[in-house]
């Protein structure tokens, strides 16, 4: 009696857990040990800004007369001490202001929200894509272009575009709301990396798989669900991670671009103008965004964590 | 199965976080758009930046529930630096808009029609400081130096001013300013743009490193456009040209809508305590010294009001006019090439507005308003 194709497909994939178990090497785990790497990541560019800081030359380093190392004043550079004293001071001196690392948290969460809506939509239209261009060769003739024409779009231009379009909007009760714009934008960053991704993962079978499965008479969407889908994995990881770093970054450039409030891009808006008289605070929203980027793409990484079983090795695209 | 299984849970989980996600969005920017009482007229104003005190006269108006005295149900909408209020309000969107007359005579020029129907701030607030010891008095003294501007429109006043002391653009180095004051503070601009209300104030924030204590007002010398008689008109209130005329239920809210802003413009110039404190309370982050001086300054635009808080005078607006027509910038171009539509500014609103608030017994000229005394403290706070 022939093997279905489920069978199939479930020894294979026993077959590569076990091949990875044979792997792993005994030791620190990898993923403390990166985690160590990344920490000590983080003190060498601690100590790379103080060293600077204070051997390098006040006026910074200038060639041709084009600045290609910033000044070291207290100004231009503050000592990390200062940025870390200045997040537990209160935002301003009024009596009921918040200190300002909850404030920065608050909006870190703001932001993440955003981008995560972003990243749900951008991922579902990538995907739709992809499986749209898979499907028909002429779709994947008519879109890609398009597809790869859209990132050159200058996005942030449009930003307060979008945010007019949205206004215009009525659906019955439903009204548009400028924080949707700023996910929209997100969302328009994010789809990119997955789409491609996807397209390139879902092609990734080799040839004789998908003849075999061709050979069981098995149909487009059995082919998908088992062959293809599975085998895009390691591509598609990536490419989410790669999203949603993207939507973090689209949410908190739109929210500059349209003064959202709530967000850490609102925060950078308003705090910029501090930084002559109190250095230390524009700062923090920056460690914000980048604390949102960190946790965006490790609640991504989580979804490797589910689909441990169909990882054999990611590709960088 | 054991695929199926895993499958279904990471697809749970992410629909799981999406739905998280949305309601914590939807829950956090839910606002009261419209009262129970449902008997007030919703009306919506664009600001041309974030809530601060540049706007205290709407917030205060909102908070002392002048707005509501009128009728109306006023909600302010934020701007940022991508958004151009004239153009949202010509789009219809808003009802209302802030903004500076030579960024908005552009735009009328390019076909927005819309009318300057109150001019809140009678003076302008462009101002380009420099330390004592570049020597720079006045725009002649200008030439051969290292001179910020915003750009986006921030600009004509000083290109005015310069091209007035026959300063040419090319004699110059023009440099692009940043919202923050460091190229300033650090030398790489000598006579940087600042308002009266929040970079100088920002300059005085700031610890000079040589003293110790914070920069003094004797340490800089201001270029101030309404003294060198190139100052254009700013902050004003704009209302769709078209609507007032066909809507007669909306040219009558443009008076109560002036009236009821005026007073809360009175409410700031002389409780500007207050007048800050509502305006962080609507969500400003500004130091408290900071959003305290900024109040104090933009009454002083206002007040002492020559022809009544609103008024548009029509030698000033001429001026302006005469400057967007004949003011080059470096690449040659002039704000606008043609006369303004009669349509660009009205006093029918405005005079209404005060004609009533005198009735009322309201001082619309503030002729005893004296500004208070603000000490900035390091960093705003």
């Amino acid at each position: 009696m022939p093997a279905t194709s489920e069978q199939i497909a479930q020894q294979t994939a026993e077959q590569i857990a076990s091949a990875r178990a044979a792997r792993r090497r005994p030791g620190v785990h990898p993923r403390l040990r990166g985690g160590l790497f990344g920490l000590a990541g983080l003190a060498l560019l601690a100590l790379v800004w103080e060293f600077y800081k204070t051997f390098g030359p006040a006026d910074g380093v200038i060639l041709n007369g084009v600045t290609v190392l910033p000044r070291t004043t207290d100004l231009a550079m503050p000592h990390l001490a200062v940025m870390a004293e200045r997040l537990v001071e209160p935002v301003t001196g009024a009596a009921s202001a918040l200190p300002l690392w909850a404030a920065v948290l608050q909006g870190s969460l703001f932001t993440l929200g955003i981008a995560a809506v972003g990243w749900l939509v951008g991922v579902t239209v990538g995907l739709a894509l992809a499986l749209l261009m898979q499907r028909f060769r002429l779709a994947e003739s008519a879109i890609l272009p398009w597809i790869i024409l859209s990132q050159t779009v200058p996005l942030i231009a449009i930003a307060p575009l979008v945010r007019r379009w949205g206004a215009q909007l009525q659906l019955g009760e439903f009204t548009w709301e400028s924080w949707m714009s700023v996910a929209l934008i997100a969302s328009y960053l994010a789809f990119f990396p997955v789409s491609i991704g996807a397209l390139r993962g879902l092609g990734s079978p080799d040839a004789n798989h998908v003849d075999l499965m061709r050979c069981y008479a098995v149909g487009w969407w059995k082919t998908l669900w088992r062959l293809r889908l599975p085998a895009s994995v390691g591509y598609l990881l990536p490419a989410l991670r790669l999203a949603a770093v993207s939507a973090v970054v689209g949410s908190v450039v739109a929210e500059v671009s349209i003064g959202l409030r709530g967000g850490i891009g609102r925060l950078i808006v308003e705090y910029a103008g501090a930084a002559g008289g109190d250095p230390g605070k524009p700062w923090a929203p920056i460690f914000g965004s980048i604390l949102v980027g960190l946790v965006a793409a490790g609640l991504v990484g989580l979804i490797g964590l589910f689909l441990r079983r169909f990882r054999r090795g990611e590709v960088s695209i | 199965m054991k695929h199926r299984i895993t499958w279904l849970g990471t697809v749970g989980a992410i629909t799981a976080v999406g739905a998280l996600v949305l309601s914590g969005c939807s829950t956090a920017s839910d606002t009261p758009s419209t009262d129970a009482a449902g008997e007030l007229t919703p009306i919506t104003l664009q600001l041309q930046w974030v809530a601060q005190a540049q706007f205290a006269g709407y917030y205060a108006a909102v908070d002392q529930g002048f707005y509501e005295e009128e009728g109306l149900d006023v909600t302010i909408v934020e701007g940022g630096p991508d958004i151009v209020p004239q153009d949202v309000l010509a789009a219809g969107d808003v009802d209302y808009a802030i903004s500076w007359v030579p960024k908005v005579l552009g735009s009328i020029e390019q076909g927005a029609n819309i009318t300057n129907v109150a001019q809140i701030f009678e003076r302008s607030a462009t101002t380009q400081i420099s330390f004592k010891d570049k020597g720079i008095e006045t725009a002649a003294d200008l030439a051969g130096k290292n001179v910020g501007s915003w750009g986006f429109g921030n600009e004509w006043e000083l290109f005015a001013g310069m091209q007035q002391a026959d300063v040419a653009l090319d004699d110059i180095s023009l440099i692009q300013q940043a919202f923050d004051m460091n190229a300033f503070l650090s030398g790489d601009i000598d006579a940087a743009q600042a308002m009266t209300y929040n970079e100088y104030a920002q300059v005085l924030e700031t610890v000079n490193e040589e003293t110790g204590e914070l920069y003094q007002p004797d340490e800089l010398n201001v270029i101030d456009w309404n003294d060198e008689g190139t100052a254009m008109l700013q902050d004003a209130i704009w209302a769709n040209a078209d609507q007032l005329e066909s809507d007669e239920d909306y040219a009558a809210n443009t008076v109560k809508f002036i009236k009821a802003s005026i007073k809360g413009w009175i409410y700031a110039g002389t409780n500007p305590e207050e007048a800050a404190g509502i305006v962080t309370a609507a969500g400003s982050s500004l130091g408290q010294s900071h959003q305290l001086w900024m109040t104090n300054e933009v009454s002083k635009l206002i007040f002492p009001s020559t022809n009544g808080v609103g008024l548009i005078d029509d030698a000033a607006w001429a001026n302006t006019v005469d400057i967007a027509l004949n003011t080059k910038n470096e690449t040659g171009a002039t704000i606008i090439t043609t006369e303004p539509p009669a349509t660009a500014y009205s006093n029918e609103y405005v005079q209404q507005a005060l004609d009533e608030l005198e009735a009322d017994g309201v001082d619309v000229m503030g002729a005893d308003w004296t500004p208070t005394e603000v000490t900035l403290n390091e960093g705003g706070n």
